[in-house]
């Protein structure tokens, strides 16, 4: 049998329904969830949803998600960990994505990844103290073309260099100063 | 819908082309050097000039010199304009006037087009992709149509075989044998899918198919799927590729509502639906395993075969599984028939095959050549060397999956025989070229680092292996290792290769395989002298992993 959200846990779905409950945007996710027929197989589509919605998956939001689809939390939790793409954690609230594909990457894209770390003073992966900044680094964005490629808030743009790279987060970078 | 509406449609859209068409690349990667914006202006400035019922501004798929985007061709003059900017539209309308202009210009007779047989890309940089009448009138869906008209699933099958298509995903696996194995499993429910987790770095030929013609797609897949007796698709895109979900969902709903898809296909009882499932970043799904459990809402980690998805697939059914690419050949084979495709290639490898040509080469973008060119054509030639003067030294396939082929081997044809031989291979289709700059342990690095971030954990050779060979290759990089690290290496590399469960873990080691067979005087030159030799040697004997020293 799988471990499902027990009776002994029903405190915790009462919390998480309550906290649902004054979000309209668990709502919008609920109507995309009945558009599947909560089918077990769409719960990738849903986390994406849910990720679009929140930004990230915070753990209520998952819990939800498994109660809504009877599913398991720990299948829940399992796919939304495994894949790259959902987070756990808050984003900034500027994002920078440098691509480290093979093309990206022998045209020096980690010599841009390496300049943007030292600027911001964080690894890739992690979000400024300040909550500007989310540097991400993704494995091939299809962009080879116009190699190499980094997205600022969701737009590629082509071919970077560490200055192009700096000088277009001027502002997202502070440091309190 | 039948033959006779499909042809009205086509006939309309022949009709109503207009005098002149200026052709604007609408793929992504023209989109962020703001394409959009370039067609407007084009489009806002035919307006301005009066010029609206003679000049159509077309917005179409991938144009193929990726580099010199955003491009833009006037086919009366059959011009191609370079690098142009939003601001260049009056300028370029006014050239159909007659005057000179200081736009950059392409050459339509440069290798780099003329050398390419286009079969995959006929539509592309063509036709509208957002236009289900374009596809129409490019003879479109005529394929599907013959196909449940005049021919049953069988001949279906035998056509295929006949055609000597292969897959296109990278193992090259006949794809006849493949649907006629699924066709003849029996069960109440199969399904096709369509594996777009185009997840090699460095390739982004099927992101440039399923955004320049995704009709062909859905069209290969419903003849594929009349074939082995399914009624349910699935096309399985990666996340990052927004766009490309965009066309594709919009094809999808193009070709419903005027019953291409859906039931009763052509009125015959044949039906066929495609849902599109989104991937969430994981390389792993490339296999068909993997893929399947991440269809199917789980984790995408692979299981043993046999069963083969042929017999024992998603949710449990036969299911048939091809790349994009491939499904993208099937319809010019039946339009044209299978001896025509089986005329082009070499003599294991038919018809064409789609790269994507990127790294360090003066012409980066998308080439379509029949197998069998020699790879010097493709990068010298098509791809005009590489830029600063300086040297190739390899020539990365198949991504970390495969291996890099030296200079000297240049002139080897690629097929998929070929490529194996010098330890690389055909792999989806990027290709990536690295010149005498590049360090060679450092591309095997960071392959390796590749391969750990995405291996899925379930088998231990994989997941431990990786990490293992990268903590070696790290070693030998920060000029610490000795000649033992080097032989624990290739030990490794050996045992990961041969006891791995899917693919990923199987091609694992092949970068540094590759790199090792060609550039080892690389590796040696970083090595330390072996000073502690027998010390180690006793150590490395309580782990059982020094039998090779």
């Amino acid at each position: 049998m799988l471990p499902m959200i027990s009776p002994g846990k029903r405190n915790d779905t009462a919390r998480v329904m309550q906290h649902a409950s004054g979000d309209k945007r668990f709502r919008i996710l609920e109507a995309h969830m009945k558009k599947h027929q909560f089918r077990h197989d769409a719960l990738i589509e849903i986390l994406h949803k849910a990720q679009e919605l929140f930004g990230f998956l915070e753990d209520d939001l998952l819990l939800f998600v498994a109660y809504k689809l009877k599913l398991p939390a720990s299948r829940v939790y399992g796919v939304a960990t495994f894949y790259h793409f959902f987070t756990l954690k808050p984003q900034g609230k500027h994002t920078c994505v440098v691509c480290l594909g093979t093309a990206c990457y022998v045209k020096g894209a980690d010599k841009i990844l390496a300049a943007v770390e030292a600027k911001a003073r964080i690894k890739a992966g992690e979000t400024t103290a300040d909550n500007e900044l989310s540097l991400l680094t993704a494995r091939c964005i299809g962009a080879c073309g116009i190699a190499p490629a980094v997205v600022y808030d969701g737009a590629v743009t082509p071919r970077q260099t560490s200055e192009t790279a700096l000088e277009h987060m001027k502002g997202w970078i502070s440091h309190g100063q | 819908m039948v033959n006779d509406d499909l042809n009205v449609m086509a006939e309309k859209e022949r009709a109503a082309r207009k005098k002149t068409v200026i052709r604007c690349c609408m793929a992504a990667g023209c989109i962020s050097s703001s394409s959009d914006a370039v067609k407007k202006n084009l489009e806002q400035a035919v307006k301005d000039a009066g010029l609206a019922d003679e000049v159509e501004v077309r917005g179409v798929g991938c144009m193929k010199l990726c580099c010199k985007g955003p491009l833009v061709s006037i086919d009366t003059q059959n011009a191609l304009y370079e690098e142009v900017e939003p601001a260049d539209a009056l300028e370029l309308i006014n050239t159909l006037k007659g005057d000179k202009t200081k736009i950059k210009r392409g050459d339509f007779n440069h290798p780099f087009f003329k050398k390419q047989l286009s079969i995959v890309l006929a539509n592309s940089g063509e036709i509208d992709p957002e236009r289900i009448e374009a596809y129409i009138a490019a003879d479109g869906y005529q394929a599907l149509h013959d196909v449940l008209r005049e021919m049953t699933p069988k001949d279906v099958v035998e056509e295929m075989v006949k055609s000597g298509l292969r897959g296109r995903g990278g193992a090259g696996f006949p794809t006849g044998i493949k649907w006629g194995t699924v066709a003849k499993t029996q069960s109440a429910q199969k399904y096709v899918i369509c594996n777009a987790d185009e997840g090699d770095p460095g390739a982004f030929m099927d992101r440039s198919v399923l955004e320049s013609d995704p009709h062909s797609v859905l069209e290969g897949m419903a003849i594929a799927a009349y074939a082995v007796g399914a009624n349910q698709g699935f096309i399985y895109c990666r996340a990052e590729y927004p766009l490309a979900i965009k066309r594709l969902q919009l094809a999808i709903k193009q070709a419903k509502q005027i019953g291409l898809l859906g039931s009763g296909i052509f009125e015959s009882p044949f039906n066929f639906n495609i849902d599109i499932r989104i991937g969430a970043g994981a390389f792993v799904c490339g296999e068909e395993t993997a893929l399947m459990a991440s269809v199917e809402g789980k984790r995408g980690t692979p299981r043993p075969r046999p069963p083969f998805p042929a017999e024992s697939g998603l949710f449990g059914c036969p299911t048939l599984l091809n790349n994009v690419e491939t499904f993208a050949n099937v319809p010019p084979i039946y339009r044209k028939g299978a001896e025509w495709f089986a005329g082009i290639g070499t003599e294991k490898s038919k018809g064409t095959k789609v790269f994507a040509l990127a790294g360090k080469i003066n012409n980066t973008g998308l080439i379509e050549v029949p197998m069998g060119t020699p790879l010097r054509q493709i990068v010298e030639e098509m791809g005009g060397g590489a830029p600063d003067g300086r040297k190739i030294k390899a020539v990365q396939t198949g991504g970390p999956s495969g291996g890099c082929i030296p200079s000297q081997h240049l002139d080897t044809p690629v097929d998929y025989e070929s490529l194996g031989k010098l330890g690389s291979i055909m792999g989806s289709g990027g290709m990536i070229v690295m010149d005498d700059s590049t360090k060679m342990v450092d591309v095997a690095r960071y392959f390796m680092e590749f391969c750990v971030d995405e291996s899925c954990g379930k088998c231990i050779p994989c997941r431990a292996g990786t990490v293992q060979m990268l903590h070696l290759l790290e070693k030998i990089l920060n000029r610490k290792a000795t000649a033992r690290d080097l032989a624990k290496l290739e030990e490794l590399c050996d045992m990961v290769k041969n006891t791995s469960l899917c693919g990923l873990g199987q091609t694992a080691p092949n970068p540094t395989l590759s790199t090792l067979r060609f550039f080892r005087n690389e590796y040696e030159e970083l090595l330390q002298p072996d000073e502690f030799g027998p010390r180690n040697n006793g150590e490395a004997k309580k782990t059982g992993l020094s039998k090779a020293s």
